[in-house]
């Protein structure tokens, strides 16, 4: 029974020291002195605030990018007991003790570091020899801008290593595909794909584009894989499948394995990926369950399910509205702010600054703020009563109402006359009978927009209503543009006539809702000031929440800011722009996004190499020429599919972007770049340099190229580590190009 | 109908058919098309000239009738019939598009008689007793060379009558395509090029057995003579150069492979598309921009758009043949005008900055037109001398040159500091500061000149001038923002800390008094004809990028367009109008939609099926081949036509899918036959299965023809009640809430 007592217990442990001298060093130049400086370097202004509000659990919108990135940053500052209370307004601005700088600082440096092995991977998995992954390895290590990025609360070290982990899983994935289809390791590195793809695209939108760029890699692979005929009766068996080959029944051939193949890759690279991002999304509604300064952006309905803010208020209403309620109608459009459907006892000026005349009737307006003028009364036209019957009457889509302004008790009216500012649609006016032959038009249709009958009740909060004028058919709108002296500089409020489908400037949803007790206009305007309270909660759920939220994100519009260190994405390639991150309040240190020049250039090299050595090979073998054997073509080929591949999806579509660029963009598209440069070196000593004596050179020269790497690394560390303090004549000689934005002071 | 042609027996070979004349007069190819050897068999399936004589009435009967009516100008006939005067008349205009369609409106407009002298101000405008018939017809007639073009085409790849019947049929009834054909618009012009193009593209593909044959090199030319023509009415036609150019390598690269061809042979084919396909578009091109710039000599409407030394060529323009002198000077009277696209002349006036909008000195704006107050003066920064006196000898102004500009009218001077500008609140405010021309040290400003070297002089007009705050560092620059009511609603001029060369900071020198220089003609500085063409390529580009839909306004997105979301309203709007809606026939549309997805199917399952190595019969070889690449062009052509749109930024309306809405009918003429000849094969006795196919082809020709005689009112004209009343004519046919007729 204890015959395993017979042999000794051996673990035997392969450490690659490569590998962990790589992590090592990484370590080292990532974390070094990392809570220096003790102040807000450049983007932490935007981030901080951010990991401040997840401290807090208040609710924010960033349109920048899914909240997974966020999330993790604020992961280093709950670790690090940060409390929130900082106000991040300044670049520059000196920490105070509360904020557990390091921490906060030390998982995107983490990230940064992890980045060097995970290079050398790679390389190594395209089957490129441990020389050339260990020299790649290194020029990431001694690249100043990975470093200087990494090293602050800032979001790309992160993404760039959630890439190359997607990228390394992959290959990982492939190399293991060839004998040992659906093994355990298989699995996990196939599954580990899918994760790190939606944890790249979850930290940035950018990273949807690496994952775009395996999607139809592996793709590619599959559609190989289909033409390889011995695999469709092989390996399967464990899933049931009917799958005829097309147009040849005779055969039954049922390829199991090839679907269940397909079904793996589905799975993991696309399910898994989707239900991730929703985790992120439903971790991010979880934590931020209070109201915050971003509330007013979103739907009535999504701030009524945060704590505080309008739920406070919305808190306890009837949800059905019925003749005689009480109402406030907010514009859903929510741009360019958010407002309320308002009137007040002044009038359109008989005639505008242009000439045109106007009704000379009551304004409308949409007012950005909460006022007793916001509230309006829903009446039967039928009926004269202002109050809500016992039981209670509700409307439902398709009835006839009149909206009475509940502090004028005048009626929403609107007619043939040019609106002030968009002369193409009606005026919108609350009617003052002058007894001039303009009668009274102030029948409206309600319309719910998102109804699910037609008989449905409007209700509270819920319902987007539109009103469609019985007249004239024309709806409620908001156009948006704001209104002269005159009107206060409220919003202009018109009544659209050539309404063309849906938009959401003429949909409104009510608020604020109580059912109206008072019959006399004064217990009224008591009333209206009177705070709305009864019980009722509404929730929403997380599918609702989500794909609202994920709305705004994608669609909010920041104004478009310019910035004085933003750049065009043609400048990238030769780095003729930095971005200054901070400068010490006193001496001249100073810290830079600013590259290593020569792997810069370097890395473009390899890159004009790498294609113009493909097209030759290219076009030769169309003539039947094999310059190089088979497999080292294929090496060639899949190893320009990543870092060629990697470049481009990730560098190109900025071109097409219309945002404010910044030089860190193209890190991303950097890093695949530099891992070309050991793949075109050893393919050039491999196959370019036929004798002994040119191998011996051209390694004699690469030895000398990567000296003058390290150099470069060293100069330009001052600026990357903010240490030591430069004097002017040595920024002066940094400058190295005109272009470069160093900071001098005057003396 | 001609009884529907049935599986056609034994496929041939793919490469041995050979290149036949287009069967009946095709109209462009109607005289020199060379004839064929004699002893190439008539590949064509029986009755094609037939069907295509018939195709060809049917598409000019349904494009031609009641195309006077309305007699009204309608939708955007306003600008391309206004643009098509302004040829006749010769006067200078701006438009986004290229000029090749609007000339050709002219011209039509000119031979038949029309003057020129309808102002196509506003749609509904009555034309009255203008003879407008010309432009419309000749804009029919084009669309009405859509149908033939794209029979022919359809035939070419799937070498089946019927279904190129199919495709006829579904354009001859689509009541947009008729709309759109029947006003005067560059959709049928540039639609006209773009088919021309592809139908030229797949016959010279079919002639690649008998390459540098005189067919050949008639197909080739007349390939880049239409890319040429659909690039000169409207960028679009770019995707059609794309779609002739991915064919082309795809071509190259295949004879690349054939190792029996020489590498000189190979040269010579390659040579031959640079030829065709590059060089003679290019040169047709920039051949009809020159006529362009020939024929419109005299200013209009359009000059402002252009930089001063353009302007200088127009007749009637304030700039043509004057003379003034060349290098600025001290003392010399400026005006300087903004480089961006529309930037005006720097300005300043009485007026202050109101309270609360930074300091209170005099405004200085930027304003688009010519005035007094537009005039500056330059002077050295420290010297009061007075520089008018003609005995003091002249200094010239010199790159890098500190400078101060004193306005001639308030005498104040180009002043700025650091308070925000008062709409662009990151920038500094500019003002009009100190009295007769006493400032501070804020007045002072270097003078540079992008891309020269310091201590070069200054030239009038064709220096780009950056104009650098001494004591702040910032750059003069126009925001483009127009200022409110209290700045008389010009544009605002600021000072940028942002140090970027973007037009909007620089600055040329229009206007130049001083009297102790020698004048010289402008002439000199005539800029030459490429940099004309240049310029009016930017100025097109950003005037396109400029087109941006506001907020609040609601906007055709592409998602809409091949659902036939919604269509545009070209006259009436009332129940007593004359009302014309383009909308595509929702059954032909929704037909091509279904279609596509089918389409996609049926292309996977077919590489898939060849991939896995599946034996397939000579007859489903011949059908996979149809698919794949023939469909697969088609298919090609659709993608490049339609997916751009989802990225660009600019006002998108109805009316940009239909270029793509005609690959799409030609895919679903293909995927249908295909896929019923597929499925009839399978039945035993060939005479089932030639009626099934027949039927079914027929049965969709006959939905297509009830569904136009349903809709037929859209394209033809509506009077009397909206749809939505009961009693109209089109009641019950509202199918979609979005449609508005």
């Amino acid at each position: 029974m204890l015959g395993f007592l017979k042999n000794p217990v051996v673990v035997t442990a392969e450490i690659n020291v490569n590998l962990v001298a790589l992590t090592v060093m990484g370590l080292i130049s990532r974390l070094w002195g990392l809570s220096y400086p003790r102040a807000v370097v450049f983007d932490e202004v935007y981030y901080g605030q951010f990991v401040s509000l997840y401290m807090k659990r208040i609710f924010f919108v960033d349109d920048s990018g899914p909240p997974f990135g966020h999330m993790l940053l604020a992961l280093g500052g709950y670790l690090g007991g940060f409390d929130g209370n900082f106000l991040w307004n300044r670049i520059g601005a000196e920490y105070s003790m509360n904020v557990p700088v390091w921490s906060l600082r030390l998982l995107p440096a983490l990230a940064g570091a992890l980045c060097i092995p995970l290079a050398y991977q790679i390389l190594v998995e395209l089957q490129f020899s441990h020389c050339a992954a260990l020299g790649g390895a290194l020029l990431i290590l001694l690249e100043n801008s990975l470093i200087t990025q990494s090293r602050f609360m800032l979001l790309e070290s992160i993404l760039i290593f959630f890439i190359l982990l997607a990228v390394l899983s992959y290959l990982k994935f492939y190399n293991l595909q060839r004998h040992s289809s659906f093994s355990a390791s298989w699995w996990v590195w196939l599954l580990l794909t899918g994760v790190a793809c939606s944890c790249a695209v979850g930290v940035k939108y950018m990273g949807l584009f690496t994952y775009m760029l395996l999607l139809a890699i592996a793709g590619l692979h599959f559609w190989h894989m289909l033409g390889n005929q011995n695999l469709s009766n092989v390996g399967g068996g464990w899933l049931f499948c009917s799958y005829p080959c097309l147009g040849d029944l005779s055969l039954k051939t049922c390829s199991v394995s090839l679907l269940c193949h397909f079904l793996a890759r589905g799975l993991a690279l696309i399910i898994i990926p989707v239900a991730m991002y929703l985790s992120f999304f439903y971790v991010h509604l979880t934590l931020l369950y209070r109201s915050g300064p971003h509330d007013q952006i979103m739907t009535s309905a999504f701030q009524a399910s945060l704590e505080g803010g309008l739920a406070r208020i919305t808190q306890g209403q009837p949800l059905e509205v019925a003749y005689g309620s009480q109402i406030t109608l907010r514009n859903v459009l929510g741009k360019p702010m958010q407002c309320w459907l308002h009137s007040h006892t002044n009038t359109y000026p008989i005639r505008y600054e242009n000439g045109r005349g106007s009704s000379h009737q009551q304004q409308v307006t949409c007012y950005p703020f909460k006022d007793v003028n916001n509230w309006w009364i829903v009446k039967d036209p039928g009926m004269q009563q202002l109050v809500v019957s016992n039981p209670p009457r509700p409307v439902r889509h398709g009835h006839i109402v009149q909206l009475v302004h509940g502090i004028t008790t005048r009626y929403l009216n609107t007619h043939d006359v040019a609106a002030p500012l968009s002369p193409h649609s009606q005026e919108v006016s609350c009617y003052i009978d002058y007894n001039v032959s303009m009668p009274a038009q102030n029948l409206w249709r309600v319309e719910i927009v998102n109804r699910e009958s037609d008989t449905d009740v409007w209700k509270t909060i819920l319902s987007e209503v539109r009103f469609v004028h019985v007249n004239t058919s024309a709806v409620l709108k908001l156009s948006g543009a704001s209104l002269p002296e005159w009107g206060y500089r409220q919003l202009e409020v018109v009544g659209e006539k050539l309404s063309k489908g849906y938009h959401q400037s003429m949909v409104w949803n009510v608020e604020e809702h109580r059912y109206g007790k008072s019959q006399e206009q004064k217990e009224r305007e008591v009333e209206l000031h009177s705070p709305t309270q009864m019980d009722i909660s509404k929730n929403l759920s997380f599918m609702a929440k989500f794909t609202e939220l994920q709305w705004k994100i994608l669609t909010l519009k920041n104004e478009d800011t310019e910035h004085k260190y933003s750049s065009s994405a043609l400048d990238w390639i030769t780095m003729d722009t930095n971005i200054a991150y901070w400068l010490h309040p006193t001496s001249g240190a100073q810290i830079h996004l600013l590259g290593n020049v020569l792997t810069w250039a370097s890395a473009n090299v390899a890159a004009v190499i790498y294609v113009c050595l493909s097209l030759w090979y290219l076009v030769r073998r169309r003539r039947k020429i094999y310059d190089i054997p088979e497999d080292a073509w294929q090496l060639w080929v899949s190893a320009g599919e990543i870092c060629v591949g990697g470049w481009a999806v990730n560098y190109l579509p900025f071109f097409l972007m219309e945002k404010t660029l910044f030089l860190y963009h193209y890190l991303p598209a950097l890093t695949f770049q530099i891992l070309l440069i050991p793949i075109v070196l050893q393919h050039l000593s491999d196959y370019l340099c036929r004798s002994l004596l040119s191998k011996t050179m051209f390694r004699a020269l690469i030895v000398a190229w990567f000296s003058s790497v390290y150099l470069v690394y060293c100069t330009f560390s001052p600026v990357t580590y903010g240490e030591p303090s430069l004097s002017v004549a040595e920024l002066k000689d940094l400058r190295w190009k005109d272009s470069w934005n160093i900071l001098i002071r005057k003396q | 109908m001609p009884p529907a042609g049935g599986g056609r027996a034994g496929p041939g070979p793919l490469r041995s058919r050979g290149c036949r004349r287009p069967p009946g007069p095709s109209p462009r190819a109607a005289s020199p098309a060379p004839a064929p050897p004699e002893a190439r068999p008539p590949a064509a399936p029986a009755g094609s000239r037939a069907a295509l004589a018939l195709v060809t009435l049917l598409s000019f009967a349904s494009r031609f009738h009641r195309l006077p009516e309305p007699p009204h100008v309608c939708w955007d006939e306003t600008h391309f019939g206004k643009m098509g005067s302004y040829y006749i008349n010769r006067t200078f205009f701006f438009d986004v598009h290229p000029p090749l369609g609007k000339m050709l409106i002219g011209l039509a407009g000119y031979l038949s008689g029309y003057d020129g002298t309808f102002p196509f101000q506003k749609p509904g405008d009555r034309y009255e007793q203008h003879n407008y018939m010309g432009m419309r017809g000749f804009c029919a007639f084009l669309g009405s060379c859509l149908v033939p073009f794209a029979y022919l085409t359809v035939l070419e790849l799937s070498k089946s009558l019927p279904a190129a019947l199919l495709t006829a049929c579904i354009l001859i009834f689509d009541t947009g395509c008729i709309t759109l054909s029947q006003y005067i618009l560059l959709d049928p012009i540039l639609m006209f090029f773009l088919m021309g193009a592809v139908l030229s593209m797949v016959k010279c593909n079919a002639c690649a057995d008998r390459p540098f044959s005189a067919s050949w090199w008639f197909w080739l030319s007349l390939t880049g003579v239409n890319l040429a023509g659909a690039m000169g009415v409207k960028f679009v036609g770019l995707f059609v150069v794309l779609l002739v150019g991915l064919n082309t390598i795809y071509d190259l690269w295949d004879l690349l492979g054939n190792l029996s061809l020489s590498l000189v042979m190979f040269g010579k084919h390659l040579l031959a598309r640079v030829l065709c396909l590059i060089l003679l578009p290019l040169a047709l091109y920039t051949a009809m921009f020159a006529v362009h710039f020939t024929v419109l000599n005299k200013s209009g409407p359009g000059d402002g758009f252009f930089s001063s030394a353009f302007q200088s060529q127009l007749i009637g323009n304030n700039l043509h043949n004057v003379s003034i002198p060349e290098h600025l000077a001290y003392g010399s009277v400026i005006t300087m005008k903004n480089l961006r696209m529309a930037g005006g002349y720097l300005h300043s006036h009485w007026h202050l900055y109101p309270e609360g909008v930074g300091a209170r000195q005099q405004q200085v704006t930027a304003y688009l037109h010519k005035d007094l107050n537009n005039l500056w003066i330059i002077k050295k920064p420290d010297s009061d001398a007075d520089l008018s006196d003609p005995s003091s000898p002249v200094e010239f102004v010199r790159h890098g040159d500190i400078i101060r500009l004193e306005h001639k009218e308030t005498s104040r001077n180009l002043h700025s500091h650091q308070h925000e500008a008062p709409l662009t609140r990151k920038h500094f405010q500019v003002t009009g500061y100190g009295i007769n021309g006493t400032g501070d040290s804020n007045d002072f400003w270097r003078i540079e000149v992008v891309g020269r070297k310091p201590g070069k002089l200054i030239k009038v007009l064709r220096s780009q001038v950056r104009l650098t705050h001494v004591a702040t560092g910032c750059i003069l620059g126009s925001s483009g923002k127009t200022l409110p009511k209290w700045g008389w609603e010009q544009v605002e001029v600021t000072c940028t800390p942002y140090l970027k060369d973007t037009p909007n900071s620089l600055w040329n020198f229009e206007d130049h008094i001083n009297p102790k220089l020698p004048n010289i003609s402008l002439d000199v500085l005539k800029p030459s004809f490429a940099e004309i063409l240049l310029e009016s390529h930017m100025v097109m580009i950003r005037g396109n990028s400029g087109l941006k839909p506001k907020d609040n306004e609601v906007t055709s997105k592409p998602w809409h367009w091949p659902i036939n979301y919604q269509g545009l309203r070209f006259s009436g709007v009332n129940e007593t109008d004359y009302r014309v809606y383009l909308l595509g026939n929702p059954v032909v549309w929704w037909l091509n939609l279904f279609t596509i997805g089918l389409y996609l199917l049926t292309a996977i399952s077919t590489a898939v099926a060849l991939k896995r190595g599946v034996q397939l019969s000579s007859e489903l070889k011949e059908l996979s081949r149809v698919v794949l690449r023939g469909g697969g062009q088609i298919a090609l052509g659709w993608l490049l036509h339609y997916l751009p749109f989802f990225m660009m930024g600019r006002v998108l309306y109805f009316h940009h899918y239909f270029p793509a809405m005609l690959f799409s009918s030609m895919l679903t003429g293909i995927t249908w036959d295909t896929l019923l000849k597929f499925f009839a094969g399978f039945l035993s006795p060939s005479t089932a299965a030639r009626r099934v196919y027949g039927g079914g082809i027929l049965a969709l020709v006959l939905l297509i023809m009830y569904s136009f005689y349903l809709f037929h009112p859209l394209s033809y004209g509506m009077i009397g009640p909206m749809a939505s009343d009961p009693s109209s004519p089109m009641a019950g046919l509202r199918w979609m809430d979005s449609w508005e007729f």
